[in-house]
């Protein structure tokens, strides 16, 4: 990607990203209320969205010479680590190096 | 007037700073190790603002260019502002210029601070506000930046480096999954992306997938006012 085209593709999440968060207050300047599909899609959605992303982050691992495998131990790992310590930074910080430990080390 | 909000506010950021300051310096280190100078990850956290998202663009970024794309997944990945602003409707309300900011700076702990904080009654709230938002998108851009620039000095195998983005995911998913009370939408979300990267293939998935995920929640819902009229 040339530097021009990484800036359009960053105008373009900053341009998404800024219409959900403008488009209420565009739509319904003082006391109009909203309907409700569109609040009930913004309390649903996010729920689903979070699903979408942890697909998107494994995409290439199932793919892989290693099936994901690598992937799913240290999904595991964080799965265990935050049932028992329910410490958010905890599990990320822990999942990662041990993700790093395990393709440096042994799915090289 | 503006010295005693900022002195209200600065307590409730605090725990707020420990972790964007974490995930921020992860997210600029991310930026650094994939080879990007710390203008990047500077500027994304500067305007973007919304930190699964900055996470996401780093993967654009690296692939095929493809801006239309880029645009409606940060609409699905943000789409939770919409349920934010619509709550915020009222309370951003009478606060004169600081409500651009505070719509332009609306990200998950900013609004759930300025949404369920009532500020002292000697304290402006137009201005509590502002510095809830303003002093989360400090916290959040130092972290981005001097991650990116501990990249510059920190030298050390970075390989893997990458699933800091999908450990942040599957932890959000688990506090998610233990916070709702049916989970429906989660397996909608994953089961829509699922079938549609086995049909589609990983390099045109996301937008199928988002399509089936509205039209799954649209059929749900007429299903559900179906029952309720009945």
């Amino acid at each position: 990607m040339t530097t021009m085209q990484s800036i359009l593709t960053i105008v373009a999440v900053v341009a998404g990203t800024m219409l959900t968060r403008f488009l209420p207050f565009l739509i319904f300047p003082e006391g109009k209320t909203p309907p409700f599909y569109i609040t009930w899609l913004g309390m649903v959605l996010p729920y689903a969205v979070i699903g979408l992303l942890v697909v998107y982050c494994l995409k290439d691992a199932v793919f892989s010479a290693y099936h994901g495998l690598p992937e799913l131990m240290a999904i595991v790992c964080i799965g265990i680590l935050h049932k028992w310590k329910k410490n958010t930074l905890l599990s990320i910080g822990f999942g990662t190096v041990f993700y790093m430990f395990l393709v440096q080390n042994f799915f090289v | 007037m503006k010295r005693k909000a900022l002195k209200a506010a600065l307590p409730y950021t605090i725990p707020i700073a420990i972790g964007f300051l974490f995930l921020g310096m992860s997210y600029g280190f991310l930026m650094r190790s994939k080879g990007f100078s710390f203008i990047y990850p500077m500027l994304m956290s500067l305007f973007i603002f919304a930190g699964s998202m900055e996470f996401v663009t780093v993967n654009l970024l690296l692939s095929a260019f493809h801006p239309l794309y880029a645009f409606f997944l940060a609409l699905m990945v943000n789409a939770r502002h919409l349920f934010y602003g619509i709550s915020m409707l009222s309370k951003y309300k009478g606060v004169g210029w600081k409500k651009l900011y505070l719509i332009y700076g609306m990200c998950d702990e900013s609004f759930t601070v300025n949404c369920t904080v009532t500020p002292p009654s000697d304290v402006d709230r137009g201005w509590f506000m502002f510095f809830v938002t303003l002093l989360n998108h400090i916290y959040w851009v130092t972290g981005a930046t001097l991650g990116a620039l501990l990249g510059y000095v920190i030298q050390f195998d970075t390989k893997g480096i990458e699933f800091v983005m999908t450990a942040l995911f599957i932890v959000m998913f688990i506090n998610q999954w233990e916070e709702a009370t049916e989970h429906r939408s989660a397996l909608t979300g994953f089961g829509c992306s699922v079938l549609c990267l086995f049909i589609f293939g990983k390099e045109s998935f996301l937008l199928p997938a988002m399509a089936l995920m509205i039209l799954c929640f649209t059929f749900y819902r007429k299903k559900d006012r179906g029952e309720e009229t009945r």
